[in-house]
């Protein structure tokens, strides 16, 4: 593995079974991540865009390894975690840590922000009483926070406070590599532009490597150097995000970049509307599965799965439009 | 008081004076809206922008008299509808206007419609209500307003519940709701603020066809300034309980000129750009209920000054153009 590659996702697959009301039949299965593979370098931020129920979380559950996988291979900090016992992937917690979406249900509403951001080092057994005493007090001032909030309750506080304490409790035991699956979805656009500015001092300042996971992708844009569009379980495209802003090739990715309101009419290009909706990944389509719904679709994407090939130097696209 | 230029009282839908809505609570009084003035032509649309908490959808309740009282009252101001002030009207009176002459969409479809009618039985009952039709007709003018907002096999559909539908499907039967008596008012409350970008595209193209197609008038209240720049011509940007911006009149966003308002364009992200840091409001918004004197703006604001403990008015500064502001009181009238 390359020196610089952090994490290294091999076709990594996940499939849950659905049972329904005829007992006997064979349960069908929800293809959630149906063969990814994508790696992400030191000290960069990943940006995993995508529409709810593309998989993107599921990609970062499985990951940490808070999900069982189908198949597929979890490569973090040249070990294949996959293959870890329960020992070794609570060792593992140590250097990888998740920050979720909504600052109000991630946190203990019966606990300090105190109790909550000590936790990890009691569940790791880390430092005496006073340490971490002084731990708490250090990590609540680097997210921008107070010693004194240490004993107010997650409702004393803002929504962008209570996701600063979520990403304090995340940085308590030092990570290497941090998950947010979409941390500034739930504030208001002037807290988000607070929260991302910070996310960005802590990485600059620890070293951090981040997988950064949202709907939203002006806050991708924003935040994340490569980035991968997901769409019913599969990356679709995958680059660096400047290019594939300015250049994107999937048509997916260009019917949500599309689709994006702008602030300024005059610059406004034309929309590509997506008919209908995101097809269930219970139902595959068959071929390429954005075909039903793409304005450039071929008679061979009904039958022929594209796979991700590199189109331009660390350019990736799934698409028959831009292969050979 | 200056009226908007333009458009002369009598030809406004809806023309909303000095609006007040407080909370009593045991925290104390919360200005939830205080002092509101907007106006809306036949046919028109009217973003109300702004963050959590500014007041955005009690305005929006206030004109259908749905505040939840306690804690919440009206207690001021006038809220003209084609003339008619609401505030005066009976309770009876009002809840013929509620969904037969302005109706609501809702953010999210799934809390707003009842899970345990089908969507046939929710649309057709309101149009029974208002209309005064037997079940059968209405049945069938249900089936054409879900023609009407492009849901595919409306026939079958009208039969399911909502849980068996898409958020976007969700979200065009309760636009076929809203619609559904003709309303001259559709105040729609982030409509598309739980649905995906691409399925946003779909709704806001909707709105904006059905919009054309029925000439009907729209409040649309969100926080995504994007959202407001494509569907608006008219947009009040709202903090704290108040008008801080009202901009009347295409490209709203490059004519903005208030503090609060450029802050909230500084962090929206542009695709155009590349932007590395943002520039942030810093702070939060302040609380309703310990609200300080003088602009509710300044404590966040890089150009407060002395003069900013005492409170601005709202001036037109340009025509179709008004700021609550001391950097622009000497460009426009003050009185």
């Amino acid at each position: 593995m390359k020196d610089n590659v952090l994490l290294r996702v091999e076709s990594l697959h996940k499939h849950y079974p659905v049972h329904d009301r005829f007992l006997f039949r064979r349960p069908q299965l929800v293809y959630a991540v149906d063969g990814v593979s994508l790696e992400i370098n030191r000290g960069e931020t990943f940006g995993l865009v995508g529409e709810s129920g593309c998989g993107k979380s599921t990609l970062g559950r499985l990951i940490l390894c808070l999900e069982e996988f189908t198949s597929g291979k979890i490569i973090f900090d040249d070990k294949v975690i996959t293959e870890h016992n329960k020992v070794k992937l609570r060792e593992l917690r140590r250097e990888m840590q998740i920050v979720f979406q909504d600052p109000y249900s991630s946190l203990n509403p019966r606990k300090t922000a105190g109790d909550i951001v000590v936790e990890p080092f009691i569940v790791h057994h880390l430092g005496d009483r006073k340490e971490r005493q002084r731990q708490v007090e250090r990590l609540l001032k680097v997210v921008g926070l107070l010693p004194e909030h240490a004993s107010r309750y997650p409702h004393e506080f803002s929504g962008g406070q209570r996701q600063r304490i979520g990403i304090a409790r995340a940085l308590a035991l030092n990570p290497k590599f941090i998950i947010l699956d979409e941390p500034v979805a739930s504030l208001d656009v002037s807290i988000q532009a607070q929260v991302i500015n910070l996310l960005k001092d802590l990485q600059n300042q620890y070293n951090l490597t981040y997988l950064f996971i949202s709907h939203d992708l002006g806050v991708i844009k924003r935040i994340s150097n490569r980035m991968g569009v997901m769409y019913l379980g599969r990356i679709v495209e995958l680059g660096d995000s400047r290019v594939l802003f300015r250049d994107p090739q999937h048509p997916y990715t260009k019917a949500l970049l599309s689709a994006i309101p702008q602030l300024i009419q005059a610059k406004k290009k034309k929309r590509i509307l997506l008919e209908g909706d995101v097809p269930s990944p219970i139902n595959l389509p068959s071929g390429c599965r954005f075909h039903t719904r793409c304005h450039y679709f071929v008679e061979k994407c009904k039958t022929v799965d594209p796979i991700l090939e590199e189109v331009s130097p660390s350019h990736w696209v799934a698409c028959h439009l831009h292969q050979g | 008081m200056v009226e908007a230029k333009g458009a002369p009282v009598d030809e406004l839908l809806l023309d909303i004076h000095g609006l007040k809505t407080y909370f009593y609570t045991e925290e104390g009084v919360g200005l939830a809206v205080d002092g509101v003035d907007l106006q809306l032509r036949p046919g028109g649309t009217l973003g109300l922008a702004g963050e959590s908490g500014c007041g955005k959808t009690m305005t929006a309740l206030s004109i259908l008299r749905l505040v939840q009282s306690p804690p919440g009252r009206v207690v001021g101001g006038k809220v003209l509808f084609g003339g008619r002030d609401l505030l005066e009207l009976t309770e009876e009176e009002m809840r013929k206007i509620r969904g037969k002459e302005i109706s609501m969409v809702f953010q999210e479809p799934m809390t707003a419609l009842n899970p345990v009618l089908t969507i046939g039985e929710q649309i057709s009952e309101m149009i029974q209500l208002h209309q005064g039709m037997d079940r059968r007709k209405a049945m069938v003018r249900v089936g054409e307003m879900l023609d009407l907002v492009r849901i595919p096999e409306a026939r079958l559909r009208i039969r399911e519940y909502p849980h068996q539908l898409s958020g976007g499907m969700r979200q065009r039967v309760m636009i076929a709701m809203a619609l559904s008596c003709h309303p001259k008012l559709v105040i729609a409350d982030e409509p598309t603020t739980a649905l995906d970008v691409t399925t946003q595209a779909q709704i806001l193209d909707l709105i904006n066809r059905l919009k054309r197609e029925m000439g009907v008038s729209i409040i649309l209240i969100t926080h995504n300034l994007g959202v407001i720049a494509e569907m608006t011509e008219s947009v009040a940007i709202m903090y704290a309980g108040r008008v801080m911006e009202w901009i009347d009149g295409g490209e709203i966003f490059l004519r903005a000129k208030h503090p609060y308002t450029l802050g909230l364009l500084a962090s929206f992200p542009k695709m155009e750009e590349d932007e590395d840091r943002l520039e942030a409001i810093q702070g939060t918004v302040p609380n309703i209920y310990k609200l300080l004197p003088g602009c509710k703006f300044s404590e966040r604001c890089k150009y407060m000054s002395n003069r900013c403990g005492e409170e601005p008015p709202l001036i037109e500064v340009e025509e179709g153009h008004k700021i609550r502001c001391w950097l622009y009181t000497h460009e426009g009238v003050v009185y």
